[in-house]
């Protein structure tokens, strides 16, 4: 059984198709890239995979782990392993980025039928992962996401993802913005996670992430649809070629 | 009727419109003069109004010498005068309006159209107690119709002048109507000054539609004579996309209220209420706004900067109402008053009242003096105490000025302006 | 600390269920006759034994009382009050002066319990000495011995106008005078009981002191009155919770709060107010009208308010400060929360007198449902607050478009040396904030619980640790069902 298997999804947003009928199955253990001209639909496909509002979904089925995916709220999409690493992480003042992830991790060890961790470890294990992603103290303090800098959200953004060890983690745009420093840190950050337990779905814009974080399979999304697959080295034939070949094509 | 409000006793139903009067009458005459006791008027009193006796303009001179300086603006555009708010010709340059934009007294407006002119003046009476008084004893103001598309090529100065005979106190209730049609532009400048040493009360109504996409710039100086008691109402209707930008700024009087209502009816919507004041002696200023978003997406601006000196008083009330479904309304107030004696006073009252979740409304309000570090910054480089409170206290008002959008309009009422600080003894009271 | 767990303990209870304090307790009470005249003013004063003159002020008060008109300026809608169809006094049977805890009714011990107030040695171990008053009368205060040894008073108002009867002629009515309005004015003509505090010179108290206030019988009207007195060089920080039973009628609970601190002192008082609200469609609910003042009479004295408010029908309360101290300062941080049909109308009042005073307003107010939430306020300075500075700010939060927030700041400044600022923003939980949140695992309520608590914190980091956590957590019962 594949871990997510997407098949012919059709999504709307305010009565406009986006996406025209995706078909993608990924396993276990396997990297995927989407990449794509700007307004192909990429975070559309983040967003529906992650159940936010607003995404009419007019044909065709998500399953994960062999469940309807579509029928379930946000939340509980999260608790069962499923992780959107954001393209623009929202702030929310007053909300220490500790107190957050400790809730939705005690959140998460509940459903799969864990402890919570007390204070000290959680603590302990937090600083562990913040430490690789060169996070301090005083940030992790600080109110989510609130006065970040680019990177630093993304920094986060990979932080949550190893705290909350998703079976599908979803990475949205995670290069843009980010210096070459940055954007190393933030690779072995990802391929630090990377088990033969959880697939991860990468959507960028450029090859140049896909030099640190080399995917199993890469896909183009043009128009809404998937236009072709290959191994990694599509990418760089994206790289050299650019989306030209695929920007004419009418929907 | 023993104790009845002052006024009441001078209406006179052989004016034109008795009906409609009669109406403002018996509305103001249950409500009487405003005071305290009205949340509206609370920082404000009008009972030294009351022991001036005043008589009705009706019979005063309308005859001037010449236009006072207070009222003169270095602008170029076409000019209105009135006199004890009634209509004077002589002083007024009307000539070579663009084809549909048409200048007419009330007076004669009720004259060739009185079942017309009824109809259009009934709309600005909300109830309030002045008003009404207004309505019961209109006899004349200025109306501007401006049709479909028309841009009014020059502003239009109405100048309104305060004219006591032999040291008798006057009041007059000028009504002015304003009307855009969709997409029409025009830029109305007020000035407001006085003649003579005795004291008058001017009771002005500016009931101002604004059509559809139409753009209304409305500017106000308040330049009236020491003894003059000045409160101006504005009646404001903003339709869909209408755009909006008012400015006044008080110099005179020795009781100034400048009150704005406005209604935005559409979305889209630009209102921007903006103004100075500058009070000293025994002054006091009353500022009182109310914009009401009773439609989506619409945006208000209001800014408000106060310089009071000696034993002025300064009051600011503004009440920003977003109705329910008024979703996406962006609306901002920002109050600032500068007290530069130890008796002069600011009471502020920014209010908010919000019945839509998805909206962005925010107020702020500042009362202090001078800041201690600019003053010191200026100094270190050599500049003496005197002329650094002086240029300070300049820097503070002008920025208000800046809101005013037309250069030549900026300009002239900066001259007033700076007439007013000048005037500033250095150091301040302080 | 075994006073935080109790607390989680009792709090888990507190999010399992909508209004978990709605039970009633059946217990003998001892009531006066329904309605309010001059004999209930004096059956009122002779069930207390009280001297002459507090009966003579209690009904000078009701007669000014009778010719009073109702505060009509706050934004709060709600049908005239029937005093007549009232108790004015309720009081549980056979507890004329409890020496000790074992002397108090176990029944209204199971009351507190339930409530979750740590009398008895759940008290010890949490450090709060409880004065806890059941309808009218105080039943049971813990700790006295402790703080008799620093020299505290911490009794019922009823037992200090025995026993410190200059102190009440003192104070009493010297913040809140009997005629400052009409609920204030009917509390002076009927109030029942209320805590005293008086702290005595350079005494710093050495605990937390807390009382929890319940309305317990039907058609009971609650008219506590409390006074509290920081001496010279003193500190004390005294904790209020209310809770009251779910009942269809509305309830008046007509409350006077007076603190007085003295030179150098500071009074830090922190209510969490959880009166019933009223059910979805307002029916009943407490009508919390209540007068709370401190004056700052002493040079460099402080008075801080803090308030969760997230209960009743109807809150009509300004806990202020008149700063007449030179250097005094006022704090006031509020977090006022309405959901369903509730009303709020509150905030304070800052009265700048003093040379160099100092105040601080911090205001969050949380509307949802179809409720209606508004700050008023006033911050007056006055000629000779020479150098006085205050600084506001209120934050509304709006959930849902049926809901209304008001921000209505009356600022007065009549000296130049002064600062005053206050800023005021309006603004909704987005739907990214939400979104991101159950992204994380987070149920839709836990989120608006966090942001919410986000949205607070300036002002919950001001509560004891023990009342905060509290606090956070009934934030989040009372918006239940807001939003989905």
């Amino acid at each position: 059984m594949a871990l997510l298997e997407i098949k012919n999804l059709h999504v709307a947003v305010d009565d406009r198709e986006i996406l025209k009928g995706i078909d993608l199955t990924l396993d276990a253990g396997e990297v995927h890239a989407i990449m794509g001209p700007n307004g192909s639909g990429k975070s559309t496909l983040s967003y529906v995979l992650a159940g936010r509002e607003g995404y009419a979904i007019t044909a065709g089925t998500i399953r994960f782990q062999g469940k309807d995916l579509l029928a379930m709220a946000p939340d509980e999409r999260a608790r069962k392993g499923v992780f959107l690493a954001f393209q623009y992480p929202v702030e929310i003042p007053g909300v220490a980025g500790m107190t957050f992830l400790k809730t939705a991790l005690n959140a998460l060890r509940k459903e799969r039928g864990a402890g919570e961790l007390d204070a000290m470890q959680f603590l302990k294990f937090v600083r562990a992962q913040a430490k690789r992603l060169e996070i301090g103290d005083e940030m992790l303090k600080r109110a989510l996401n609130v006065g970040f800098s680019g990177g630093e959200k993304k920094r986060n953004e990979v932080l949550q993802m190893a705290v909350l060890e998703p079976i599908l983690a979803v990475l949205d745009e995670t290069d843009s913005g980010l210096d070459i420093d940055a954007l190393k840190i933030v690779a072995d950050g990802v391929n630090a996670l990377r088990s033969p337990e959880r697939a991860m779905l990468l959507i960028t814009h450029y090859q140049r992430l896909l030099d640190y974080i080399v995917p199993d399979r890469v896909h183009v999304l043009a128009h809404g649809r998937i236009a072709k697959s290959g191994g990694k080295e599509l990418a760089l034939e994206l790289e050299r070629k650019g989306y030209g070949e695929f920007l004419g094509e009418a929907a | 009727m023993a104790g009845d409000a002052p006024f009441v006793d001078q209406f006179s139903a052989a004016a034109p419109l008795p009906a409609l009067r009669a109406g403002g009458l018996a509305r103001y005459r249950a409500a009487g003069l405003p005071g305290p006791a009205i949340e509206a008027w609370k920082y404000t009193s009008l009972d030294a109004l009351t022991k001036l006796g005043l008589l009705p303009a009706g019979g005063a001179p309308t005859t001037l010498e010449a236009l006072p300086e207070a009222a003169l603006l270095a602008v170029d555009g076409y000019r209105a005068v009135f006199v004890n708010g009634r209509f004077v010709p002589a002083f007024s340059a009307l000539d070579g309006l663009p084809k549909g934009a048409v200048v007419e007294s009330l007076a004669a407006h009720i004259a060739r159209d009185p079942a017309a002119a009824e109809a259009a003046l009934a709309g600005a009476d909300d109830g309030t107690p002045l008003v009404a008084l207004n309505t019961a004893f209109l006899t004349d103001g200025l109306v501007l119709t401006v049709d479909r598309g028309v841009v009014l090529d020059k502003p239009l100065h109405l100048v309104s002048i305060g004219r006591p005979p032999d040291g008798q106190g006057v009041a007059f209730h000028p009504r002015h109507l304003i009307r855009l049609a969709p997409d029409a532009v025009a830029t109305v400048v007020e000035s407001h000054a006085g003649v003579g040493g005795a004291g008058y009360f001017a009771n002005t109504v500016a009931d101002i539609r604004v059509e559809d996409g139409a753009t209304l710039r409305h500017y106000v100086l308040q330049n009236q004579a020491a003894e003059a008691f000045h409160v101006a109402a504005v009646r404001l209707a903003l339709a869909a996309r209408a755009s909006y930008e008012g400015f006044v700024l008080h110099i005179g009087a020795r009781l100034a209220r400048h009150e704005l209502a406005a209604t935005i009816a559409g979305d889209g919507v630009d209102c921007r209420m903006n103004g100075l004041y500058l009070v000293a002696g025994s002054q006091h200023v009353d500022n009182t706004t109310f914009i009401d978003h009773a439609q989506p997406g619409s945006r208000s601006r209001q800014l408000f900067k106060g310089v009071l000196d000696d034993s002025g008083r300064g009051v600011f009330q503004g009440r920003v109402l977003v109705r329910p479904h008024a979703q996406k309304t962006d609306a901002h107030q920002l109050s600032r008053a500068l007290l530069l004696s130890r008796k002069a006073e600011m009471d502020g009252k920014p209010e908010l009242e919000i019945y839509a979740d998805d909206v962005r409304c925010s107020h702020g309000a500042t009362i202090g003096s001078l800041d201690q570090e600019p003053m010191f910054y200026l100094m270190s480089r050599g500049i003496d105490p005197a002329t650094a409170y002086r240029m300070l206290v300049e820097a503070f008002a002008v920025e208000a000025l800046d809101e005013i959008s037309v250069a030549a309009i900026r300009d002239a009422f900066a001259t007033h302006a700076q007439a007013w600080l000048a005037t500033r003894r250095a150091g301040g009271g302080a | 600390m075994a006073s935080s767990i109790d607390t989680r303990e009792r709090l888990q209870s507190v999010t399992d269920q909508a209004y978990k304090y709605g039970f009633v307790t059946d217990i003998d009470t001892d009531v006066a006759p329904k309605g309010l005249s001059e004999d209930i003013v004096r059956f009122i004063s002779a069930r207390k034994a009280e001297p002459e003159w507090l009966l003579a002020w209690r009904l000078k008060a009701y007669r000014h009382w009778l010719a009073m008109p109702e505060p009509i300026w706050s934004h709060v809608k709600f049908p005239a009050l029937d005093y007549q169809d009232a108790y004015y006094y309720s009081a549980p049977k056979a507890t004329d002066g409890p020496k000790s805890l074992d002397e108090v009714d176990p029944k209204l011990l199971e009351t507190y319990e339930k409530l979750g107030v740590p009398l008895g040695e759940r008290a010890l171990l949490a450090g709060v000495a409880v004065d806890a008053v059941f309808d009218s009368v105080s039943v049971a205060t813990t700790f006295k011995k402790k703080l008799e040894e620093k020299g505290v008073i911490f009794c019922s108002i009823s037992e200090a106008v025995q026993k410190h009867p200059e102190l009440i002629k003192k104070y009493m009515g010297s913040v809140v005078p009997y005629a400052d309005n009409k609920h204030a004015c009917l509390n002076s003509a009927v109030f029942t009981d209320g805590s005293f505090v008086y702290i005595p010179k350079g005494v710093r108290c050495p605990m937390e002191l807390s009382t929890y206030f319940r309305i317990n019988a039907a058609k009971t009207g609650q008219f506590e009155r409390t006074l509290i007195i920081a001496d010279a060089g003193s500190y004390v920080s005294y904790l209020e919770g209310c809770t009251a039973p779910m009942r269809d009628e509305n309830q008046l609970h007509a409350a006077v709060v007076e603190l007085i601190a003295l030179d150098d002192a500071e009074i830090k008082y922190s209510t969490v107010q959880n009166w019933y609200p009223g059910d979805v469609e307002g029916r009943g609910g407490i009508y919390n009208f209540v007068t709370k003042r401190g004056a700052c009479r002493g040079r460099n004295s402080k008075i801080a308010w803090t308030q969760v408010e997230t209960g009743s029908a109807i809150t009509w309360k300004y806990p202020s400060c008149i700063l007449q101290g030179d250097n005094s300062v006022g704090e006031f941080y509020s977090v006022a929360v309405t959901n369903n049909r509730q009303q709020a109308d509150t905030g304070t009042k800052m009265i700048h007198i003093g040379r160099n005073t100092r105040s601080r307003i911090i205001s969050k107010g949380i509307s949802a449902g179809r409720a209606d939430n508004t700050y008023r306020g006033l911050v007056r300075i006055l000629p000779k607050a020479e150098g006085a500075r205050n600084y506001t700010q209120c934050d509304s939060l709006l959930i849902g478009d049926r809901c209304g927030a008001h921000t209505v700041p009356y600022i007065e400044s009549r000296n130049p040396s002064a600062r005053v600022e206050h800023e005021a923003t309006t603004s909704k939980i987005s739907e990214d904030q939400l979104f991101y949140c159950r992204q994380r695992g987070l149920s839709q309520e836990e989120a608006v619980s966090l942001i919410v608590n986000g949205f607070c914190k300036e002002v919950l980091q001001t509560l004891p640790m023990e009342f905060a956590v509290e606090a956070q957590k009934l934030l989040g019962v009372s918006l239940e069902g807001s939003v989905g």
